[in-house]
């Protein structure tokens, strides 16, 4: 493999620096969103990802900044539109490796249409959504993903909408790959964005990100040392659903009911065990999406909720081309211009 | 008997009845017939937004005006000579389309008591008591029963049977205009390929009508309507719609590029849709998005990875593609984006014909965004023009509007048929591969047309960012200084105004110069202004013609045609749109002339009215 990703980068073995562009990065300082391009940047080097034959694209928002910072093509579009000029670039051609960069207003508020239809078309693309809760670019409105009674400059007495659940509405629009992660766990974003460019079709990855300057510590409860081991359940393929700061708990199926147990008194065998291919079990997974400050709250899932495999829209479309020539034949321009009908004037 | 032949030059027929009555079919049968015989034809479909709108009502009520002769056609006629009605509410709808004197052809079943009350008629009226009617030549044939009667034996069901009542008046009109019957009974066979007892049936009801003319001795003539003088060479028929998906598809082929279509269904744009997507072995790739912004962005998107990227739409759609339409300005790809208009604002009127998105077109997006514009005259111009539009786009790497409506689009006409190698060369140029030690890529440096290099994904060394923020002249890098934003606006604008030198100078259509009115049309006026102006010319009027098909930018020589003449008139079917376009560039006294109705002008309005100008002070 490395021989020949040498050659995809003009002869040159790139460092994860070399996929950086000489812009200067304009988040704010402390954004969670330089982890996220850091992990990108690092995975693009593992995989010796070829910079011209890659595609970053993003509608409007801070995250939305991401491909200006990346040496590939890029496109920063309009506000919730990335999926569909993704879907144009795919269909015409699927040679080239696209990836999405949005938020939680740019795909789940003006973009929302677009999101669930990228995701039951399955494109081969990759998508990073960059959730913080908040919409940053416009200076700390609440957003779709903001929990209720959120106090923000545009609700000073509170929010009044039930925020989304956005891998369980992906997960509704038979998505066919979706994982969760977090800004300021590196090690295993890398994980996930790893798998996530390995599988063929949509891979939707939501990750938890930090904006310390309007929604700081929004995610704090599963990012934080103190609090995360009881907050945080990290599914890995063929493992029993285990968390608790020191190990000790893990959740069980009591009928189609997660409970959540004492290993002092529940043997592993008798767990959960995560199967990313199983999809009821995993829309199960989507809903533990209880406020960690109640008692008896279930754990935030991260991980790779589920993997399916499925046709793409792009190679559908072209076995659909290749198959109409192959039954009518090359289209000839001469045939199509006369038509089936002609007379002369003699 | 032998029937007396009169000989025509020109017959306009309306045929007019329930959208269900099969009205469409009957009228492209007679046109096909008509155009195959070397008639010159042209047709206007008017049909109800429903499909299928309550049976006999008024709002159900579907047209097909065909008008075909042995003279030179451009319109679908004024009101016609034979109006042929299924029932009340047709003739209720379209007895102020009929000529006075004109002879009227009523299916009697039709006027019975339940289609009268559909129709909201009286329960009591009767053709033969309608006082309205005196003049007219009234001619009742009960269809339905003579339909019947002669499919008794035939085993199908009274709505089978009466769902091939359509082929009787057909048949009878075959008869009337002394046409052969063999073109329809090859296109029933066709259609009904499989079903023999269908194939059988309609070719019995189309001959039992055609026998009845020949019999019933209330028809002693028939009328004869000789080819044509057209020009020699092999034709077909083409409808506007389907004229501009046969124009995308050369264009790609002849720039040898794929051909992306993204689009979203919406009346009266969808049917270039449908054509092009029975094409897929021309390496056709349509895709129907989720909604019209999709559909654009989806095109965008191809566009930027080097195909033709096409989307279409009507007046509602495009405004939902207004903001996408500004970022393709900004990041200068090439794009067609064609607007079959239809009456607004908002929903409007679906399926009735407007010119009232030429502002939109002009200037319906935030920010300065100019955007080329071409506007299609009839139907078989919408080839050209959408050609013209697709090589502007390509060449020019912009986005191109191509302004097509609702009347030209679902209008028909003979066409001469071209050769792909005919055609004219469209050159779709991409930026080259660069080496590590060429100079670096400069995404906006600009080439003789102004245009900016069409660099795709996938090509080695060329990787670069673009957004729509404002960029930095060459770099492209994200910029908020001033005078670069001023300087980039100026050149987006200039790009624009530059295809003005590769596009041609604005002709007369008639006329000279110095006469002493010009009319000055767009779009698919065309035909009814041509024919207008050629009555009025006969008939001794210093009056000229010209039509703009270049609506962004004009082209050069406009402004010193206009001041050749007097008086100029512009008849557009809106509030007058264009007429503000002239008077803002050109700071001449314009008259508009404006008409909203939905409808396309009548050639006796237009002559009126420039009549008026002609003979004012």
């Amino acid at each position: 493999m490395a021989e020949e990703t040498i050659i995809k980068n003009s002869g040159v073995k790139l460092a994860a620096k070399d996929y950086a562009t000489d812009q200067d990065v304009r988040w704010c300082p402390g954004c969670g969103d330089y982890s996220i391009l850091k992990q990108v940047q690092s995975v693009f080097a593992e995989l010796q990802l070829d910079r011209d034959e890659t595609v970053f694209i993003s509608g409007i928002g801070c995250s939305s900044r991401f491909p200006y910072y990346m040496n590939t093509y890029g496109m920063h579009s309009i506000h919730g539109r990335a999926p569909a000029f993704a879907s144009g670039l795919r269909s015409i051609n699927p040679d080239l490796n696209v990836w999405v960069i949005t938020g939680d207003g740019d795909s789940l508020s003006i973009g929302g249409n677009h999101f669930i239809h990228m995701l039951r078309r399955n494109f081969n693309l990759n998508v990073l959504l960059f959730n913080n809760q908040i919409y940053g670019l416009t200076k700390g409105q609440y957003s779709p993903t903001s929990e209720k009674g959120k106090i923000t400059k545009s609700t000073p007495i509170g929010s009044l909408d039930h925020p989304f659940n956005p891998l369980a509405l992906s997960l509704g629009a038979d998505a066919t790959f979706i994982a969760r992660s977090m800004d300021r766990d590196p090690k295993h974003m890398r994980a996930i964005l790893l798998r996530a460019e390995q599988h063929k079709g949509t891979s939707l990855v939501e990750i938890y990100q930090n904006c310390n300057i309007f929604n700081d510590g929004a995610f704090f409860t599963f990012t934080e040392k103190e609090t995360k081991g009881d907050t945080v359940l990290f599914v890995e393929q063929g493992k029993p659903l285990i968390f608790g700061a020191n190990s000790d708990k893990g959740i069980k199926l009591d009928g189609f009911k997660p409970v959540i147990v004492d290993l002092k008194d529940t043997s592993a065998n008798d767990l959960w065990i995560h199967d990313e291919n199983d999809r009821v079990k995993a829309s199960i997974l989507t809903r533990f999406f209880d406020d960690p400050s109640k008692d008896g709250a279930l754990p935030r899932p991260f991980g790779i909720f589920y993997v399916e495999k499925r046709d793409n829209y792009e190679d559908a479309l072209i076995a659909q081309l290749n198959k109409s020539i192959e039954v009518k034949g090359t289209g000839d321009l001469d045939a199509l211009l006369r038509g089936s009908n002609t007379w002369e004037i003699k | 008997m032998t029937a007396v032949k009169e000989i025509k030059d020109v017959v306009t027929i309306l045929f007019a009845g329930d959208s269900g009555d099969g009205i469409q079919l009957t009228g492209g049968q007679f046109t096909d017939t008509a155009a195959l015989l070397g008639n010159d034809i042209s047709t206007f479909p008017n049909f109800p937004a429903e499909i299928r709108a309550p049976i006999g009502t008024v709002a159900g009520v579907s047209g097909f005006q065909l008008n075909f002769g042995s003279i030179e056609i451009f319109t679908p006629g004024d009101q016609c000579d034979v109006l042929v009605v299924m029932n009340a509410a047709a003739l209720k709808v379209n007895l102020k389309n009929l000529k006075k004197g004109g002879v009227i052809i009523a299916n009697s079943t039709g006027f019975d008591k339940r289609n009268l009350r559909l129709a909201k008629m009286d329960e009591e009226y009767t053709l033969q008591n309608d006082t309205r009617l005196e003049g007219y030549k009234v001619h009742e044939v009960d269809v339905t029963k003579l339909t019947r009667e002669t499919l008794e034996n035939s085993g199908l069901g009274t709505k089978a049977v009466d769902r091939s009542k359509n082929m009787f008046v057909l048949g009878f009109l075959y008869w009337m205009y002394d046409r052969p019957l063999d073109i329809t009974i090859k296109f029933i066979e066709g259609k009904f390929k499989g079903k023999q007892d269908l194939i059988d049936t309609n070719i019995m009801v189309l001959k039992a009508g055609f026998h009845y003319g020949e019999t019933c001795e209330a028809f002693p003539t028939q009328i004869v309507v000789k080819a044509a003088d057209i020009e020699k060479g092999v034709y077909r028929n083409v409808i506007g719609n389907e004229a501009a998906a046969l124009a995308l598809i050369s264009a790609a082929r002849k720039a040898n590029l794929q051909l992306f279509y993204g689009t979203y269904p919406i009346t009266p744009a969808s049917d270039i849709l449908h054509t092009l997507s029975r094409h897929k072995n021309y390496g056709v790739k349509t895709y129907q998005a989720e909604d019209e912004i999709a559909a654009i962005c989806s095109a965008m998107g191809a566009s930027y990875g080097g195909a033709l990227g096409v989307t279409a739409s009507s007046g509602p759609g495009i405004a939902l593609k207004g903001e996408a339409i500004g970022l393709a300005v900004s990041l200068e790809l090439p794009l067609v984006i064609v607007n079959v208009q239809r009456g607004g604002p908002s929903t409007g009127l679906p399926t009735k014909t407007e010119q009232s998105d030429l502002l939109q077109a002009m200037y319906g997006r935030n920010g300065e965004a100019p955007v080329p514009i071409i506007a299609a005259q009839s139907p078989t111009d919408c080839f050209d023009a959408a050609y013209e539009a697709c090589r502007i786009a390509v060449e020019h790497v912009t986005p191109v509007f191509f302004l097509s409506d609702g009347y030209i689009a679902n209008g028909s006409e003979p066409w001469k048929v071209l050769k792909g190698e005919d055609l004219p060369k469209i050159t779709a140029k991409f930026a080259a591969p660069r080496k590590e030690e060429d100079e670096a890529f400069m995404p906006f440096s600009r080439d003789e047309k102004l245009s900016r290099p069409w660099a795709i994904p996938g090509t080695k060394g060329l990787a670069h960012r673009i957004g729509g923020i404002e960029k930095e002249n060459l770099t492209g890098n994200i910029s908020y200084d001033p005078d670069n934003h001023e300087l980039m606006t100026k050149l987006r604008q200039a790009k624009v105004d530059k295809i003005a030198d590769y596009i041609p100078e604005q002709k007369l259509d008639n006329g000279k110069e110095g006469d002493k009115v010009l009319v000055l049309s767009w779009g698919s006026t065309y035909g009814v202004v041509k024919t207008a102006v050629k009555e009025l010319r006969e008939e001794g009027q210093s009056i000229a013609h010209a039509h703009v098909r270049y609506m962004n930018p004009l082209p050069k020589n406009l402004g010193a045609l206009l001041s050749k003449f007097d008086k100029v008139l512009m008849p557009e079917m809106n509030n007058g749109q264009f007429v503000r376009i002239i008077r803002d560039k050109f700071l001449i006294p314009a008259i508009p002339y404006n008409k909203v109705q939905g409808l396309p002008f009548f050639t006796q309005e237009l002559k009126e009215k420039m009549t008026e100008v002609l003979n004012a002070k």
